[in-house]
């Protein structure tokens, strides 16, 4: 807290808050707004004179009944839903081990092991997508889920490996070697001790993983054509935007229940979450 | 039943040769000490017996068994470590029981057993509580604890009362104490600090740069010590040296610097015959100085001028100048010494400690 005066705690505290606040949630709230504005208001030219963007006075439920009959929307929640939750999967079970066995094993080239994966996280998707397009053309995975399902640990497992490793150097060694003293195989070290303890790590990297596949595009653009196996970001932009014809009723109340789950994973965690991120194991 | 023996044990890591052929017999339901500075190796010795480390070469017995090759789990021990190493996500109770479930102990065995241990600890009130919610004194007994359930044939401590404060260590130092008297198992314990060394002891390890200085029991530690480096690190204040030349004169023989000139006693006559005309290191335990009265012999006292004087109640520390050597006095509480006063010291002529100025070694 800010100490001293009156004034110098709104200057240098309330201030900054409340813009940061509205400068966070201002996206949000337009895309509320948006979705619950009857098409007469939204395509209401500014300078007419009840012209008022900020707020309604006609809330409606059209746009989001259109968004669940007209377009496929179900379906996409449902396939990125199970992309994510599986890519996700993948990634933590080989993030995990990889993780515990860069920081915890001693064998060569360790570090510069770590090192290299940490680089495969930096070269950026819109290069990779080329050559993994002819890939996925090899398999005949396109236009399937698999398609995501086995290109998003690409970017997840070295991101997962990353946030393990750094979370199992912070767990001290001495309880790993406790544990194998009291009987313990590394195995069971590891599953009943470093786990259990490493559960803030995992469900952070877990989170992250989960919303950064629910929210990826390119890939998902690229590998993707037929409408029925899109997820939501790639169904709501390319079914919702004809041509020059923006339907942002649509478009806004398809991204509004589309980060729910996203908001959602995140409130409920986010007690370990914050945890994880601000220290690690109290003793 | 449980002795240790230690056979030319070596490790290397990469450059530092940690560990120097080592050889020690540790009995059975013995207190072993290892004490030495910090880098010195005893903390290496212990992860080797307890399987962390793996061995560069030697060997290591518990019961006449050789145990280079077992798995920790394998070789019946018990580690207490210096940051306790408490499972967090644990209560106190599966932290102790956690070792007996490993082993495939039934569940009332176990209960029995952590019960009994906690019993033993005094700590019974605290079985369902987490570690975190528990103070250092309370985390090292559950600690020990979990090391006594499992009835190992060998403990082994590291360190275990160094994060404690100064009143708790003491206790705990006792307890630590009775707690072996009571189970009667062996014991390898390492510390840096002499008090714990000497007090917790059966028999103390003095190690340093890797390799072990002195075995012995305490007191034999601390009236013979083997050479100048385990005469300086036991004891406190620590043993005053001077460089003092060796000289024949009138049939005696004569210890004297720039400070003082003192007439050996002839029990050491015949040892520093040889080095006549040399220089060698004369150490003198504060204990050993005090203030020289009319009886004492003026050929074993020496003048210094005062420069500190340390009240501690029970004894008085003065630390004087004799010539161009510094040493530390303890004294009866009721001498009264200032700063800068003259004074005569005399010293205990049977506890004079020679040391070699090339090997160190006591002479």
């Amino acid at each position: 807290m800010i100490e001293g005066a009156i004034w110098r705690r709104w200057v240098f505290f309330y201030f900054p808050l409340t813009a940061f606040i509205v400068a966070l949630l201002f996206p949000f709230y337009w895309m509320v707004i948006t979705t619950i504005r009857p098409d007469s208001e939204l395509y209401r030219p500014w300078n007419a004179p009840n012209y008022a963007p900020f707020w309604t006075s006609h809330p409606t439920w059209v746009h989001i009944k259109d968004l669940l009959t007209e377009t496929l929307f179900g379906t996409w929640m449902l396939n990125t839903m199970i992309i994510s939750l599986a890519a996700t999967a993948i990634s933590l079970f080989c993030g995990l081990l990889a993780g515990y066995a860069l920081s915890r094993l001693k064998f060569p080239f360790a570090g510069s092991l770590g090192t290299m994966i940490f680089i495969t996280y930096l070269v950026p998707q819109t290069l990779l997508f080329i050559p993994l397009a002819d890939i996925i053309r090899n398999f005949r995975l396109g236009d399937t889920p698999w398609a995501l399902i086995l290109t998003y640990p690409t970017f997840l497992i070295p991101f997962c490996t990353w946030l393990m490793m750094g979370y199992f150097k912070s767990i001290p060694k001495e309880l790993e070697e406790c544990a194998r003293i009291d009987g313990a195989t590394r195995w069971k070290a590891m599953v009943y001790i470093i786990f259990p303890i490493a559960v803030p790590g995992i469900l952070s990297a877990g989170i992250f993983a989960f919303t950064l596949s629910w929210n990826e595009f390119i890939y998902a653009l690229v590998f993707l054509s037929s409408p029925e196996e899109k997820t939501v970001p790639v169904g709501v932009t390319s079914e919702l935007i004809r041509g020059d014809v923006f339907y942002w009723g649509e478009l806004m109340a398809g991204a509004l229940l589309g980060s729910i789950p996203v908001a959602f994973v995140y409130s409920f965690f986010v007690e370990h979450y914050v945890a994880s991120l601000t220290g690690s194991v109290k003793g | 039943m449980a002795q240790v023996v230690i056979r030319s044990l070596n490790k290397k890591f990469d450059e530092v040769h940690a560990v120097k052929d080592v050889n020690l017999d540790i009995r059975d339901k013995e207190f072993m000490v290892f004490v030495g500075p910090s880098g010195c190796g005893k903390t290496t010795t212990l992860r080797m017996v307890a399987g962390l480390e793996s061995i560069t070469s030697g060997r290591i017995l518990i019961d006449d068994k050789v145990i280079n090759e077992l798995a920790p789990m394998d070789r019946d021990i018990a580690m207490v470590f210096q940051n306790y190493a408490l499972y967090p996500h644990m209560s106190v109770y599966d932290n102790m029981a956690f070792g007996l479930k490993m082993r495939k102990f039934g569940r009332a065995d176990i209960a029995k057993r952590v019960h009994e241990a906690a019993e033993i600890l005094g700590i019974q009130q605290l079985l369902q509580r987490k570690p975190r919610q528990l103070s250092g004194g309370q985390r090292q007994r559950v600690a020990l604890g979990r090391a006594i359930v499992r009835h190992p044939q060998v403990f082994l401590f590291d360190e275990p009362l160094s994060n404690l404060d100064a009143k708790l260590r003491v206790q705990m130092r006792v307890e630590l104490k009775k707690l072996h008297d009571r189970l009667g198992t062996t014991a390898i314990y390492v510390t840096h600090d002499q008090v714990e060394a000497m007090t917790l002891g059966d028999r103390v390890v003095v190690m340093k740069d890797g390799l072990v200085q002195q075995v012995g029991e305490p007191l034999e530690l601390y009236n013979e010590p083997a050479n100048r480096f385990v005469a300086g690190f036991l004891g406190s204040p620590a043993m005053n040296f001077a460089t003092v030349k060796v000289n024949r004169n009138n049939g005696a023989i004569w210890a004297a610097s720039a400070g003082m000139q003192i007439k050996v006693p002839p029990e050491f006559a015949d040892r520093l015959g040889r080095y006549v005309g040399q220089e060698v290191t004369l150490g003198i335990r504060p204990e050993d100085l005090h203030v020289a009265s009319a009886a004492d012999p003026t050929e074993l006292g020496f003048d210094v001028v005062v420069e500190v004087v340390e009240k501690l109640g029970s004894e008085i520390l003065l630390d004087v100048a004799a010539g161009p050597d510094t040493m530390v006095a303890s004294v009866e509480p009721n001498v009264r010494a200032k700063i800068h006063d003259r004074l005569r010291l005399a010293l205990n002529p049977e506890r004079l400690h020679f040391f070699d100025m090339q090997s160190e070694a006591a002479i």
